[in-house]
Order: C-alpha cells, then structure tokens, then sequence
C-alpha cells in the first residue's frame, strides 16, 4: 500500500549506502527531484542503474554517490559525452568507478527478467559484440529446441526504484503515459519502488482503460514533486528543457564550475524549486 | 537556370535520404541519420515508418529532436511501446527493413565502436556505448550506416567491436549465424559506398558532384578501393535542399528553448 510522503522521507526511507538503485527514465519523466534529494542526503557506495544514464547520473557520480554503474548509453543525449562520468572512468575522480556495460536490449530484457520473477533473460543479442568480452555477466546458452546460440544476462532486481509520473489517484495508483521506456518492468523487478508525481487526482474512473497503471500495492512510496522530471519532460505537463542539456556540457566539463553548479542549484535547493524551473516550459508541454 | 549551392553535409544527408524506400521500416538514429530519415519522409517517402528506440512507431516529427525520446517523436507516433517490446517484438522479432546508424568509428567492413577510444579498462576517451546499436546491427534486415569522413572515424583497425557489421570480411557473419544483410550502404560527406558481393569490403561506387579520389582517400585511414565506374551522385534537387534547410532552422529554434 502506498504512502504519500514528502519527498525527503521517501529518499531517507528506503535509499541505504551500498544499495543498488535505480532512477529510471528513457529520457522522458526522469526523476531528476529523487536523484537530487539523493545528492543532498549525502548516500555513498550506491550502484546506480539505468539504461540510459544522463545528467542526473553525470551529477551523481561526479558528486561521489556512485562505486559502480550498470548501463548500456551513458551520453547527454543529443549533446555528447558525460563529463563527470567521463573524468571518473578515465582518472578516478572524484573516485574510482566499476562499470557493468550492456546494450539497451539487454537491459530491457533484464528488467522484464526481474519483473518476471526469473533469474536471467535470454535474448538474441550480442552477436559479434565485443562487450561480451569484457563483461563476464553476458554468457551465451544453447536453445534446448533449435541449437541456437542466444544470450543470457541476470535478471535485475535493483534494491530500489525512483521514477517520476503523471499522476497518482488518491488510493495511490500512478498513471505513466507517453513514452512508457521502462519504468513498470523497473518498478516491477524492484524491492522497493518510490514514485515522484505532479499531482494527486481524486480517481482515475474517466481513464482509457490500456493505459500504464501500476497499482498502489506495487509502490512502497509517493512524494508529489511538480517539475520533478526536470530538464527532462512530463507529458501532457511540460516540454523537454533541452537548452538546458546543451548547457550542462559546458557545466560538466569543468570540475570547479562543476561543485559551484552543484552547490547552487542542488545543495542548497529543495524539492519545490523543480516547480518554477519548469514555468515557462508548461504552454509547450 | 543555375545550380543550387550546397555543403558536403547538405550532400550527405540528401544522398542517405534517398536511400530509403517508401515502404521501409526504419529504425532510426540519432543525428545524421534522424536527419536523413525525416527528409525522406518529407520528399520522396511519404508513408515510410519511423522508430525511434524509445518506442514510438510511425512517428512524423515536425523538428528533429535531440534525443531519441523528445516528446515530439510521441505526440506525432502511430504507437509508442514500451522499451523492452521494441527490442523483443519489432527488432529482434524482425519487423525492421533498414537500421540506420551513425558511428564515432569505423572500419572497412562496417563494424562500428561507440564504445572506447583506446583500451577498454582504461580508455583514452570514454564514448557514450553502444545503446540500441549491437542488436540493430544484428537484427535489422539490413544496416545503412552515415558519417562524415576523417581519418580518426574511418580507421584500418577499430578499437572496440560495439556494433558488429562484416567483421573480418567475407561470409564473417554468416559464420557467427547471424543471418541478416549487415551493412549496405555507407554514405558519407564525400561519397557513396558499398560493400564488395565477396569480401565486404566498402568500397566507393559514387562520388559526390565535385569530390575527388583524392579527397575521399585523404580522409580515410584504410586504402580506398574504388568500383569498376564510379558515378557521381545526383546533386541535391532544390526541393531537397529547401526540406532540409527548413527541417534544420525550425529544429535549432526549437533546441534553444522556450
């Protein structure tokens, strides 16, 4: 059963050091609020998945949050490389960085996996692909029926979940529509799940009825955060603030203007600053 | 009547463009290639399908987005589907005519890396990664792949095979059991290129209006291997060039922000 609680006690109660945690988003409704507070809390040794990790996770990690990344696109999308993520795979700064590759298709597969209850998907994929090599997580099996080789990964069961939706019903269903990416496998493989949202409706009576529901059972906690998915975007809310990802390459690239950015917009911000930083993006959503 | 000028870019994602059919289903990505699809779409393929890898299908966006997952792409889509059906139903299920890629890195045979410049475990340039591409290498019917020529992107050996395309040449992918085409097409600022029926190496079978063998091997880091009679390719029409100047003024309006 959900709880609606404010956002810092969501993150302080089921976010520990050393947890695998993932913030997902497939560049729509990522939970930029969660990992923001996440930041501000100070947690350490966490390993962070996503399947597509961006400016949220370049912020995590060049904050020092961050021993070890599971992923399979770490870019600013459109912009170019992460520059915090870069500066800890090539130098070590601010510390050294595992890193667990994978191609979209594997992650994808994985977190359906998890969500499936199973141990592992199996997938056509990898053929030829050198990450097979240097990841000792991606094995090839035999079809017991046909003889073809098919790739296998494990499952991911990520200890805790952030996303951020549309809106959650009063009961504490939450509505995700647009690009779906992979939230409700994510959700759904995860031992907890905690949702931000834009608002609170009364129900959801008047709905399509295939829309992407995940039930209240499913989510441990909710925190109502508008704008909590900026710079990404809410569908039906507001549109993508892309200029501010062409600026976070200039940001990102500079280790002291990096801490001075940091400091200013996340340290000494709160969860209702997201709702001003996305005003002027609202008529285009 | 006189011709239209045009950059060696304009070329390019004109000559891409027209490499694709009306009926294809194409799985696109992003930059050059986004550019090229949507300006076939907006000339001579109207009702070609778009999939973007964030799960929009038929999608018609009226600027190019930055990323694969700007709302655009959704709110002009037929469908959009969640992340793990488009790779399990519609590219691995083989519902894909033509993947089209960019590429940081590639070799002779089309393999591609976007994964490392240098090692591995302690690359000299740490690149984004493969995302969707080591499966719409491997899944899609066949590849078209487009980048501009220099000789750090078109390399003798790549350092990381991300993106498997004819591996060591000839019948490389068929021995993997890989049974699709693989890469097709390669088009680049300075020319068209396709693979040899036997060796897959590419090699140049059109060069762009004004290009030289020079230039093309001037920018290229592995020996170029020319086909019996090279063509020119057609200059771009200035319907062409006028859909392509339109998409990319109203596309950089639109990425400054509101």
């Amino acid at each position: 059963m959900a709880r609606f609680v404010p956002l810092p006690q969501a993150v302080a109660e089921n976010l520990n050091n050393g947890d695998s945690v993932a913030f997902e988003g497939f560049t729509h409704l990522i939970p930029t609020a969660a990992a923001h507070e996440a930041i501000r809390q100070g947690f350490r040794d966490l390993t962070l998945i996503r399947m597509t990790p961006d400016v949220v996770y370049d912020q995590m990690i060049g904050m020092g949050l961050a021993r070890k990344l599971v992923f399979s696109y770490a870019g600013n999308p459109g912009v170019g490389l992460l520059r915090r993520l870069r500066d800890a795979v090539e130098n070590g700064f601010p510390h050294k960085l595992e890193i667990e590759e994978h191609s979209h298709a594997a992650m994808a597969n994985a977190y359906e996996a998890g969500a499936a209850g199973l141990p592992c998907a199996i997938f056509r994929g990898y053929r030829g692909a050198e990450l097979a090599r240097v990841n000792p997580n991606i094995k090839f099996i035999e079809c017991p029926f046909t003889g073809e080789s098919l790739a296998t990964v494990p499952a991911l069961r990520p200890d805790v979940v952030f996303i951020h939706a549309q809106k959650a019903d009063r009961k504490g269903n939450v509505l995700v529509e647009g690009i779906v990416g992979i939230q409700k496998e994510a959700v759904l493989a995860a031992k907890r799940a905690v949702v931000t949202v834009e608002e609170v409706v009364d129900d959801f009576s008047d709905l399509h009825p295939n829309l992407t529901i995940l039930p209240h059972w499913t989510v441990t906690d909710i925190a109502v955060v508008p704008g909590g998915a900026h710079p990404s975007y809410t569908h039906g809310y507001y549109a993508r603030d892309n200029a501010e990802y062409l600026k976070w390459d200039k940001i990102a690239a500079d280790r002291d203007l990096f801490r001075d950015w940091m400091q200013k917009n996340v340290l000494d911000a709160t969860p209702e600053d997201f709702a001003g930083r996305v005003e002027k993006l609202r008529d285009a959503g | 009547m006189s011709k239209p000028e045009f950059t060696p870019n304009e070329m390019m994602t004109i000559a891409a463009s027209r490499a694709l059919k009306n009926n294809d289903v194409c799985f696109v990505g992003i930059g050059a290639p986004s550019a090229a699809c949507n300006i076939a779409r907006l000339t001579h393929a109207p009702d070609i399908t778009l999939i973007y890898e964030s799960g929009t299908i038929g999608t018609a966006p009226d600027v190019l987005p930055l990323s694969i997952g700007d709302g655009e792409l959704c709110d002009t889509a037929l469908t959009t589907v969640p992340v793990p059906e488009m790779f399990r139903y519609w590219l691995q299920g083989g519902r894909i005519t033509i993947g089209f890629l960019g590429a940081a890195q590639i070799d002779k045979y089309g393999n591609i890396n976007t994964t490392v410049i240098g090692d591995y475990d302690s690359p000299k340039t740490r690149l984004p990664g493969g995302g969707g591409a080591p499966e719409i290498a491997t899944s899609s019917q066949e590849v078209y792949i487009t980048l501009a020529q220099s000789k750090r992107g078109m390399v003798e050996k790549i350092d990381f095979y991300t993106s498997f395309g004819h591996g060591d040449g000839g019948d490389h992918r068929q021995k993997l059991g890989i049974d699709t085409k693989g890469p097709t097409l390669l088009i680049t600022d300075l020319a068209i290129w396709k693979p040899d029926p036997v060796t897959k190496e590419f090699t140049v079978v059109s060069l762009h209006p004004g290009v030289t063998r020079d230039q093309v091997q001037e920018t290229c880091g592995w020996t170029v291997t020319f086909a019996d009679g090279v063509e020119e390719t057609p200059p771009p029409t200035e319907l062409e060039l006028a859909t392509l100047r339109d998409l990319k003024a109203r596309t950089e309006a639109a990425h400054k922000g509101a």
